[in-house]
């Protein structure tokens, strides 16, 4: 067995891993009953359900309004002074004299916003072209998988850099799109791949005979059978996002409108003061790096739990 | 268009320009600067920071302040500017005359000057430079070529609709060239000190095909001449463009006609990234860049670094557009706006050292400059009395600010735009907030009318009053279209009569009474700061004064 | 063989076709264009008619579009607005690809000199605490920002180090021959030139080679378990041979496929990387270029680095792809 080093023979070894519709149920109860006893796996999990926690308790936890620039008599640019940390303001102040703790505590909030949304628009569409593909098969198969290997023929970051760049005037949204378009074609090599696997497997040939229509097969017997890999990729998905944001703000093509925070945005902006207001950068960088972490550990170890060959 | 000629230019050095200077004029180095040329050690290298690379350099095509930095010190004019002002001296003109009505002008050149390559300066050479400026042809008339000839004098030989300041120059004799106006204006002829009118060596200009631009695809490729051979008569020779390694070099002209230059070369190396180059002076890479960002001057004097601030010539304003919300027409809700925004804490918190409140829509050292006016204070409560008063309690406005720049009167448009939307809040005004890319969409849509409050600038090109309020409001069309006010047309004409009048110390009182108007009756917009901006060098590097236009040179520079 | 390189050549054409037409029409599309980027906040209804009248863009698009074909055969993609405004996008790619190729070899290098060892160690070692350190390093090597680690570097060792940290070369007489300013140096015999360069690139290399690193490291790491598990090295195990022989004839060779061709795929990273290193240590390199590039909207240097990007993004693929079925015989008998 040699390791798939290519993006597409990555996915495809990720699709096969739901190859086997009948062993789905004691496959699934196989990968929990080892996902929970792997500290790995619980770390990474432990570091998501917090992310999770606090991002939709934010508004509650923080102490102050985050886009409010109330401290901003503390800010001398001439002297290079921010805000000190002081009662209230554990974390002091930003470049606009905003709480610098809330700032942190309700980025969270946008940056899973940016996760989720673009790992769903990514699924979606992903979703739209495997499902025709893999479905359908022949003719519809080789145009959309030719336009799929089209896209997965261009560094993904880099595309994305270079949708964002088309928009002429970004915005949170233009971020989103930019950073789940380059994942439509990895979900959709994802999906067409398991459900290829599945098309004439017992399940699916015995629903096809009942007389159960195309539609339905596709949603109530493959798609189900697919989650696993989906999920996996998900995940990592999530990582990726997050980062691809912050590099995006940091090249002045993410969203320049920072009332809301976001973490990416909150470090791409900062660039000019990493030397002299290093904690501004560290703060939103370390929580990237934990949260990417978490979602890359729960990723990877959910992958190997689901892939038959390491379940040895 | 809703805007002079004069007005558009001054954006222009902001194109793909994030954080460098505006603009800076003339490469006039001064025989006679003997003070300056002082102590200093010949030779050596000078390493200078450039925040991007020059276009070309050809200064009559160029827009950008990096081919200006460049081209001021190979290139000289028939005037200049007075190193630390922005007040004319004489250049390669000895001195000039005009008549009685300000349409012809006789200036006496400066003899045995030579050009970089050998060939004589004399009046014909000056008639042969405006004579080429005069009759471009061809794509080389598209304003994104000569703009600086479309900007201050207006049309070309054969564009008869579109019409010049120019009318004709004649040589004397050698060393007397007059030069024939159309009309009078107070811009004549300090505006011969912009770079983009220096002296050109005709012999090269015709031997490297200098006017042969050629529109290619979707933009515009230069001659040689632009590239490679430009040739002037100023203390630096071009030397080389190194495009692989990104570093120009120009080196010392020993047959210039003044002060020779006491360093051997004077390299810039281009270093698109702020923080590198503040890293790159630290490390002893280079030894001096422009425009470093004001958090940081404290921490370059502590490590011994010279920082040199400039004398504050810009002006930040918050535009104020009349054309959609007729409750800005009101006069005391354009006050109510001035009272609400707390500029004192705005220049404190977000401006350099050395940066004031504006009292009106040009700073001090321009003739016109209204002593008398005083800073309006921060007052909420009058504020939102004023409010009150005008029925316009419930007021809501869009305001627009700028992504992707920064100017030396703006150094962070999205923190000013934060304190400013703060203010107004308090004062009870709703926001609805738009920013949009510099270049992409924020200009046009100012242009266009589209905001009710917008910040934008203005850094001098020069020192005459017209340059500043003449660009803002003379005409009524304007950004802030002004003439939705009864007082918006006697406002442009009374500007237009103040910049054709000849007497000089007639012209300053009339300014000085428009400016009290602006301030006190008009009110077409806020004036918020001017804010210095500065250069920086190693301590061993002497001799460079800050130069108010951003017109330092380096023929005076010595290194240890 | 050759069949299969010719057909992956006519996709790659086909590729290229259907990327540029659409990046042309969405260009074209923009507001404004190609005559805002040039005139900027200057232009007036009259001076942009004109422009646009002067470029030819107020021919229908599919005129543009193939005369921009006509010209890009010729090699004239356009000419540069905003990173060196004036100068052909090709040249402006010639000009840096070098440096690109460079730094990212030199990136790659350090990912193999640590990544494989040190996979090698942590499979031998497997579950011990070596390993698990080793692994969380690199997962977390792929989570930390890219450009956010380049700045790390750059402030915290450039001065331990006493390394520069922008550009190329620092403004020294070198004689420029093939553009590749290390390779210059020593043809030229100007080891001065070759050193100054390669300090130059020290920093960037480091922080463009952290994902590389992870990912050699990481399959390193499992093929060398898949290895350990073969029948081949317990027979060999069982036969008695000696430790170093079995790792030198039958796990290492064996396990070095999959990184070989790895190494070749983070062709893609390298280039995403480059444009965030590159601008970090401002090093004129085509990802500095792209970064201007996407700052000032310059899209005809857009167009072409983004093409020239996939194309040699592809090729390298298919170069892996020929290279992996020379190294496994199995593959050319598929």
């Amino acid at each position: 067995m040699v390791t798939p080093t290519r993006k597409k023979d990555r996915i495809d070894a990720l699709a096969a891993s739901s190859a086997e519709p009948d062993a789905g149920v004691s496959l699934a109860a196989s990968a929990w009953r080892t996902l929970r006893r792997s500290p790995v796996f619980l770390t990474g999990a432990v570091i998501i359900g917090l992310f999770v926690l606090i991002s939709l308790l934010a508004p509650w936890l923080a102490p102050q309004d985050p886009s409010d620039p109330m401290l901003i008599d503390q800010v001398v640019k001439a002297r290079n002074e921010i805000p000190q940390p002081q009662d209230g303001h554990p974390l002091g102040g930003d470049l606009q004299g905003r709480d610098f703790f809330s700032r942190v505590l309700v980025g969270s909030q946008q940056t899973l916003i940016v996760g989720v949304l673009a790992t769903l628009i990514g699924l979606a569409g992903g979703l739209t072209l495997g499902t025709l593909a893999g479905a359908f098969g022949g003719w519809v198969d080789s145009v959309v998988m030719r336009l799929v290997d089209v896209m997965l023929s261009l560094p993904s970051l880099l595309l994305a850099f270079s949708i964002s760049a088309l928009f002429a005037r970004p915005n949170q949204y233009t971020v989103i799109v930019a950073v789940a378009v380059v994942q439509i074609p990895v979900f959709a090599r994802l999906l067409r791949g398991s459900m290829l696997a599945q098309r004439h497997s017992d399940h699916v040939l015995a629903a096809t005979a009942l007389g159960v229509k195309p539609g339905a097969i596709v949603f109530r017997h493959m798609l189900p059978n697919s989650l696993g890999p989906v999920i996996v990729q998900s995940t990592l998905v999530l990582a990726t996002a997050i980062i691809d944001a912050a590099a995006l703000s940091f090249l002045g093509l993410g969203n320049p409108d920072d009332r809301i925070p976001e973490w990416g945005q909150m470090l791409g902006d900062v660039q000019n003061v990493f030397d002299t207001h290093p904690h501004l950068a560290a703060w939103p960088a370390g929580c990237i790096i934990v949260v990417a972490l978490g979602f890359t550990l729960m990723g990877e170890t959910l992958r190997e739990a689901l892939d038959p060959k390491s379940r040895r | 268009m809703a805007h002079s000629r004069t007005a558009r230019r001054r954006w222009t050095a902001a194109i793909g320009l994030t954080g460098v200077a505006a603009l800076a004029l003339s490469a006039c180095a001064q025989s006679d600067r003997g003070d300056e040329s002082g102590s200093g050690k010949t030779g050596g290298t000078l390493t200078f920071g450039a925040a991007g690379a020059p276009k070309l350099f050809d200064p009559f095509y160029a827009t950008d302040g990096e081919t200006f930095r460049v081209a001021r010190q190979m290139f000289e004019g028939l005037v200049g500017f007075k190193p630390g002002t922005a007040d004319v001296e004489p250049a390669l003109a000895e001195k000039w005359d005009h008549s009685t009505d300000g349409k012809t002008w006789t200036f006496t050149l400066k003899e045995n000057v030579k050009f970089h390559d050998g060939t004589a300066f004399n009046a014909e050479a000056v008639c042969a430079n405006f004579d080429r400026w005069y009759n471009q042809k061809g794509v080389a008339q598209s304003e994104a070529v000569s703009q600086y000839w479309l900007d201050n004098f207006g049309g070309f030989a054969d564009t008869p609709d579109k019409p010049s300041l120019f009318k004709s120059c004649a040589a004397k004799d050698a060393k007397t060239a007059v030069v024939e106006l159309t009309t009078s204006t107070s811009q004549f002829p300090s505006l011969l000190a912009f770079p983009s009118f220096s002296m050109s060596s005709p012999e090269a200009l015709k031997k490297y095909d200098a006017d042969n631009v050629v529109a290619a695809g979707d933009a515009f490729t230069y001659p040689a001449y632009a590239n490679e051979h430009p040739t002037g008569t100023g203390p630096f020779k071009f030397g080389k463009f190194d495009k692989a390694n990104n570093v120009v070099e120009i080196v010392r002209n020993d047959d210039y006609h003044g002060t020779k230059a006491k360093l051997d070369k004077v390299v810039f190396k281009i270093i698109p990234d702020e923080t590198a180059r503040k890293q790159a002076l630290k490390a002893g890479d280079i030894d001096g860049y422009d425009l470093p960002n004001a958090a940081d001057w404290a921490g370059l004097k502590s490590d011994g670094f010279d920082v040199k601030v400039r004398p504050p010539f810009n002006v930040l304003y918050l535009g104020i557009n009349q054309l959609n919300n007729p409750k800005l027409q009101d006069l005391k809700v354009r006050q109510a706006l001035q009272y609400a925004i707390n500029r004192e804490q705005l220049v404190k918190s977000q401006l350099p050292e050395g940066a004031a409140v504006a009292t009106q829509f040009m700073p001090p050292a321009v003739d016109g400059y209204d002593k008398s006016l005083k800073a309006v204070p921060y007052d909420l409560d009058k504020a939102k009395a004023l409010l009150a008063e005008a029925g316009a309690s419930d007021l809501t406005l869009k305001f627009y600010w700028p992504t992707e720049v920064t100017r030396p009167y703006m150094p962070s448009p999205k923190d000013l735009y934060g304190a400013i939307a703060g203010d107004l809040q308090k004062a009870g005004i709703k926001i609805e907030t738009t920013s949009k890319p510099w270049n992409g969409g924020y200009l046009t849509d100012v242009d266009n009318g589209a905001p009710d409050l917008f910040l934008l600038g203005w850094t001098g090109d020069n020192g005459t009053a017209h340059n500043w309020v003449g660009t803002f409001f003379g005409r009524t069309d304007n950004r802030f279209n002004t003439g939705k006010s009864p007082w918006g047309k006697p406002l442009a004409d009374a500007l237009a009569a103040a910049n054709a009048e000849p007497d000089a110390a007639k012209r300053t009182k009339q300014y000085e009474e428009l400016n009290k108007k602006l301030m006190e009756e008009y009110l077409p917009a806020i004036a918020i700061s001017h804010s210095p901006p500065a250069i920086v060098f190693k301590k061993e590097i002497q001799g460079v004064t800050p130069s108010p236009l951003t017109d330092e040179k380096f023929g005076s520079a010595s290194k240890g | 063989m050759l069949r299969y390189t010719i057909r992956r050549l006519i996709q790659l054409v086909g590729v290229v076709l259907v990327l540029s037409l659409l990046l042309f029409a969405w260009l074209r599309a923009l507001p404004g264009g190609p005559v805002s980027a040039l005139l900027g906040e200057r232009a007036t209804p009259e001076s942009r008619e004109a422009l646009t009248r002067q470029l030819g863009l107020d021919q229908p698009i599919v005129t543009q579009y193939f005369k921009f074909l006509g010209r890009a055969l010729s090699g004239d993609f356009g000419t540069s607005t905003g990173v060196q405004p004036g100068d052909s996008a090709m040249e402006i790619f010639l000009q840096r690809f070098p440096a690109t190729i460079e730094l990212s070899f030199l990136a790659i290098v350090i990912a193999i000199a640590f990544g494989i060892p040190l996979g090698y160690m942590a499979a031998k070692r497997r579950g011990s605490w070596f390993d698990n350190l080793s692994v969380g390093g690199s997962l977390i090597g792929v989570a930390v920002p890219v450009f956010f680690l380049a700045y790390v570097l750059k402030d915290s060792l450039s001065s331990v180090l006493g390394l520069p940290t922008e550009g190329r070369q620092d403004a020294i007489d070198a004689t420029r021959v093939t553009g590749f300013f290390v390779f210059d140096g020593v043809i030229t015999q100007e080891w001065d030139a070759a050193w100054n360069a390669i300090e130059h690139l020290i920093l960037p290399a480091i922080a463009l080679s952290t994902i590389p690193f992870a990912v050699v490291f990481r399959i390193t790491r499992a093929a060398v378990l898949d290895v350990l598990d073969e029948d081949y090295v317990r027979t060999a195990e069982s036969k008695g041979l000696t430790a170093p022989t079995i790792r030198q004839r039958h796990v290492l060779r064996n396990a070095m496929l999959p990184v070989v061709t790895t190494i070749g795929l983070q062709t893609g990273a390298l280039l995403a990387g480059a444009v965030l290193t590159e601008k970090v240590f401002s090093l004129p390199g085509v990802g500095q270029a792209l970064a201007i590039g996407f700052e000032r909207r310059d899209y005809p240097v857009l167009l072409l680095l983004i093409i020239m990007a996939t194309i040699v993004y592809v090729v390298v693929n298919l170069l892996v792809d020929l290279s992996y079925a020379f190294i496994d015989p199995r593959i050319r008998t598929r």
